[in-house]
Formats: C-alpha cells, sequence, structure tokens
C-alpha cells in the first residue's frame, strides 16, 4: 500500500513542462494554489482544472499517475466533505438523527472537495517534473533575499531536497520493519482505530531509530565530500531562462487575469 | 601520502553530569605511512579501530593524540579541512546514505559543487567520473533504482569527481552481494592502476584484500600485522585469533600441511593449490 504513494516523487521524462525553470514552476504553483483559493465559483476551478490538464498534457506524465498522487489524501478529503455535507446550515432537503443534509451544505462539500483535490494534483504535478536537486536551487533562488534577514535559506532547501530524497528509501524501510513484524505476529489489520493505531507504535520505534542513523551517516557523508554550507558553493545546473519559461509566464498571466476577471 | 604519528584516539562516554563515565581507545598508537599510488588493504574484525582510522584520513576525526599529515597537512588544522577532504575521498558502508541527489549525474556534482568548481568543468568532470566507474549509461537515472554495487560506484565517482588523490574505502562491500562486490573492487583496482589513484581500502573480507600492495591487520586499536598478502596469509592462526577468516583454499592448504603434506605456504587462489598438489602428486 506504501509502495504506490506517488506525492513527492520525480517522474523521469523529457517533456517541455520538464524543461522549465524551476522558477517558472515554482511561482506558477504559488499563483496556481492563491487562485483556488480566490475563485468564488466553480468557473474558476474550471479554469484551474483545465490549466492542471493542460500541464498534464505537456507534462507527459499518465493522468493515472497524477491521480494516484491523490491516494494518501482520499481520507483527509473525505472527511473534510462529510463534514461540509453534514454541518452546513442553510435550506435543509433531508434529515436523519442530528444530521441535517442542506443545499448550502452539498454546494460547500463539493467546493471545498474540489478545491483540495486542485490543490494537491497541482502542487503534486511540480514534484513530479523539477527534480529535488532543481527544486532546491529553484526555492533557493525565488526565496534568495530572505538571506538579508538572516533566514538559513540554503539550508532550509536543502533539508527539504535530501527530505525528499529519502521518501522512498524510508517508505521501503517501513514496507521491511512492517513485514518483519507480522512475521511475528503482529496484526495491523484487526481492530478499531485505537487498536490499529496502537499496532503502529512498534513501526515507528525502529524507523525512527534508524531515520536518526541514517541522518548521522549522510552528514558525515556529505561532510566527507567538502560540504560546508552555501558559501562558495557552485552549481552543476545554474538556472537560465528559455522561450519556454517565457510562453509559461504568459500563460500564466491569463490565470492572474482569471481571478481577476472570474467572479 | 598519508602519515600517522603516534595517533591515539579515544572515545570517551559521559554520564549525564558530564563526569567521564568510560573512556575506550578505539587507536592506541598508530604508525602508519602510505606511499602515493599504493594499494593498502587495512583488515580487522569488528571493533579492531579500522574504522575511526579511516575517519582520520578524512579529518572527520582528528586524534587525541598525536598527528595525522595528509601531505604535510596536519588534520587537526581546521584552514586544512576542505583540502584534505578534496585530496582524500571517502567512500562508505551502507551506499544508501551517502548518496544526496535524486539524479545520478547530480550526485556525482556535488562534491565539485562544494569546493566550488565552475560550471562547465563539473559536467566534464561528471562525465569522466561516471565513464571511469563504468555507469555512464546511468546518469540520469535515480539512485534507487540502481543496485548496491552500481550505487558504490556512482558513490565512488563522487569522489573521482574532486579529483582526489586517495580515496579511502571503509567496508564498501559490506552490504553487497557477491556480484557487488565484485564490481566494487574491480572499480577501484583499477582506479588505481590506470589512474595511480592511492586506494585504502578497510575490510573484513580477505579475498578483497589479495590485490593489494600491503596489507596491514588490526587488533584492539593496534597494528599487529603488516606486510604483502602472502606474507600475512601465512599466518593462518594469528588470523583466526583476530576474528578474521582466511579464504578457503588458504585454509585447505594450511590444514593439508599441518596433515604433513608439502605444500608452499602462501597459497591464495584456487589455481595456486591445484598447481601446487599437482605438482606434489607428479614427484
Amino acid at each position: 500500500m506504501l509502495r504506490d504513494m506517488t506525492i513527492g516523487q520525480y517522474y523521469p521524462v523529457e517533456s517541455p513542462i520538464h524543461r522549465l525553470d524551476p522558477r517558472t514552476k515554482f511561482l506558477g504553483t504559488i499563483i496556481y494554489v492563491v487562485s483556488l483559493f480566490l475563485f468564488k465559483t466553480f468557473w474558476g476551478f474550471l479554469l484551474a482544472g483545465g490549466f492542471l490538464v493542460m500541464v498534464t498534457i505537456l507534462a507527459h506524465i499518465p493522468p493515472k499517475y497524477v491521480l494516484k498522487g491523490m491516494r494518501p489524501m482520499l481520507f483527509l478529503l473525505l472527511f473534510m466533505m462529510i463534514f461540509n455535507l453534514l454541518l452546513t446550515p442553510g435550506e435543509v432537503i433531508g434529515e436523519w438523527w442530528i444530521f441535517s443534509v442542506t443545499k448550502e451544505g452539498i454546494y460547500a462539500a463539493l467546493f471545498m472537495g474540489l478545491r483540495l483535490a486542485l490543490l494537491v494534483l497541482g502542487s503534486s504535478l511540480m514534484t513530479y517534473t523539477t527534480t529535488p536537486n532543481k527544486l532546491t536551487s529553484g526555492m533557493e533562488s525565488v526565496f534568495g533575499f530572505l538571506k538579508v534577514f538572516k533566514v538559513p535559506v540554503h539550508e532550509m532547501a536543502m533539508m527539504i531536497s535530501i527530505a525528499l530524497r529519502f521518501i522512498p528509501i524510508l517508505l521501503e524501510e517501513t514496507n521491511k520493519i512492517m513485514k518483519a513484524q507480522q512475521a511475528r505476529g503482529a496484526d495491523f489489520e484487526s481492530g478499531g482505530p485505537i487498536k490499529r493505531a496502537k499496532a503502529l507504535i512498534p513501526i515507528l520505534v525502529p524507523l525512527f531509530v534508524s531515520s536518526f542513523r541514517r541522518a548521522g551517516e549522510l552528514a558525515e557523508a556529505m561532510e566527507a565530500r567538502c560540504y560546508h554550507g552555501g558559501d562558495g558553493r557552485t552549481k552543476m545546473k545554474p538556472l537560465k531562462y528559455h522561450k519556454g519559461d517565457l510562453i509559461a509566464y504568459i500563460l500564466l498571466a491569463g490565470l492572474v487575469a482569471g481571478c481577476i476577471f472570474i467572479p | 601520502m598519508v602519515n600517522f604519528d603516534k595517533v591515539t584516539f579515544e572515545y570517551i562516554r559521559r554520564d549525564e553530569e558530564g563526569n567521564v563515565e568510560s573512556i575506550n581507545k578505539a587507536l592506541d598508537g598508530i604508525d602508519l605511512d602510505v606511499k602515493k599510488g599504493d594499494f593498502i588493504a587495512i583488515l580487522g574484525a569488528n571493533g579492531s579501530g579500522k574504522s575511526t582510522l579511516a575517519r582520520h584520513i578524512n579529518a572527520l576525526l582528528t586524534p587525541t593524540e598525536g598527528t595525522v599529515y595528509i601531505e604535510e597537512m596536519d588534520t587537526k588544522d581546521e584552514d586544512n579541512l576542505l583540502n584534505i577532504r578534496q585530496k582524500t575521498g571517502m567512500v562508505f558502508q551502507n551506499p544508501d546514505n551517502q548518496i544526496i541527489a535524486s539524479l545520478v549525474e547530480e550526485d556525482v556534482g556535488f562534491g565539485p559543487e562544494n569546493i566550488g568548481i565552475p560550471t562547465k568543468e563539473i559536467w566534464e568532470r561528471v562525465a569522466f567520473a561516471l565513464e571511469k566507474v563504468g555507469m555512464t549509461a546511468y546518469r540520469e537515472k535515480s539512485p534507487n533504482n540502481l543496485s548496491g554495487g552500481q550505487k558504490q560506484r556512482v558513490a565512488i565517482a563522487g569522489i573521482l569527481a574532486m579529483k582526489p588523490e586517495c580515496i579511502v574505502l571503509d567496508e564498501p562491500t559490506a552490504m553487497l552481494d557477491p556480484k557487488g562486490r565484485r564490481e566494487v573492487i574491480e572499480t577501484i583496482t583499477e582506479l588505481n592502476k590506470k589512474e595511480g589513484i592511492t586506494i585504502i581500502l578497510i575490510t573484513h573480507y580477505m579475498t578483497e584484500v589479495v590485490g593489494a600492495d600491503k596489507v596491514y591487520v588490526m587488533n584492539g586499536g593496534n597494528v599487529k600485522l603488516s606486510g604483502t598478502p602472502r606474507e600475512i596469509f601465512k599466518e593462518v592462526d594469528l588470523l583466526k585469533e583476530y576474528k578474521l577468516d582466511v579464504p578457503q583454499v588458504t585454509e585447505i592448504a594450511h590444514r593439508l600441511r599441518q596433515q604433513g603434506i608439502q605444500l608452499p605456504d602462501c597459497i591464495l587462489t584456487v589455481d595456486e593449490l591445484v598447481a601446487a598438489l599437482g605438482a606434489g602428486i607428479c614427484l
């Protein structure tokens, strides 16, 4: 089950979106996310959704793979939709026990659900099409001005990229530990939610211990390779804007215009 | 190239108030002299101090007493740190915990980036390093999909791209299957022969040290034996005392000799044993 998690993973293919400058993609994602929160009607989502479909097609990523990224969020999504459905006051359509479904509730549930789905899908597209290293340089350069205020921008960017690199490794490790526990009779499947949550403790403890050990070893390996923070560091892949970025910015301007003109 | 002068290193354990609880001497007065272009192997069982020794060469640890010199540079001097680490690269045991980037080529470029090499030259170095370890075909792949041996070769390429003069490998094959082990050993042997890079291989697999110029055997924080592989493998009983396994053929030859069969006492390969036994029968 954990192996299928695709969110945050790079999807290595050649495409115009992959070639875009990470700064463009980063700013694009920010504009896209902000636009989702500004739209007040479904028309806005239609625009955002259209934008998402266009990027997915241009990025040569199978739609199935993109949708798989939703899986870990499904529970949260349903949870939020159900609450919105049942707890929004307004014109009552149906009643059951203490809950009542209202017209506004259905609207709110669909609206919020769609917003969250678009949010997750859109932001995961950025990680699908950008290698963590590029993502890091993009973030470093977009937020570079914060260095003036003594914010450790480079260090934070490095931490994020390392975290992303270790996601699959830690997932594999979790699976291994689960199997080892199951082989000795641990039961993760039965019982209520509390019992199941408790069953996770014997997985989390060894996972934590091994992550700390990994972190120590990785730090040592980085130090051995002359890593000493961002000072005096050159880049193998320095950021450069190309023609594609100009087109992307024009399209993004369209999205911004959409934000302003669509109610 | 690498020079240890009476190096002692202590791991000090303190309790919560900061009082010394116990002192563990991991290295105890080590003298070592490695010449440029040598292929050195350091053998030792777990806890013999061999990994501590490796970390001294790269200035990850500095001696409690004594001095380590890397080409006349004292590892205790902070100003030399980057220079030393560029000159002596280090490959660690766990292939997963030393690859930083999510693309093979970006990982190889990590070291040169750190020492401030211009972009164009980084690309040349990455191409060169990947070519040398035979991983050019994988340059745009994710390290997660590589085998253990391939990951270690990428790690070696990452060091090579920094143009080191010496590579220290701390049990690089301990987590690999036999195929990966062979790949790694072949790669470093070739780097030593063709590029003239000094290799310091730390291991507890005796079979891997057969190709080394000189072997040091460590036990209890000290170098107990040193010499060519043939000289070392003569001491089957001593090696066993230091909890090391002798190659199977050498052990068989040793036992046959104990049974009174005439055999030379430096047999390292199956072919040599077959030849020696064949000669014996002919007589």
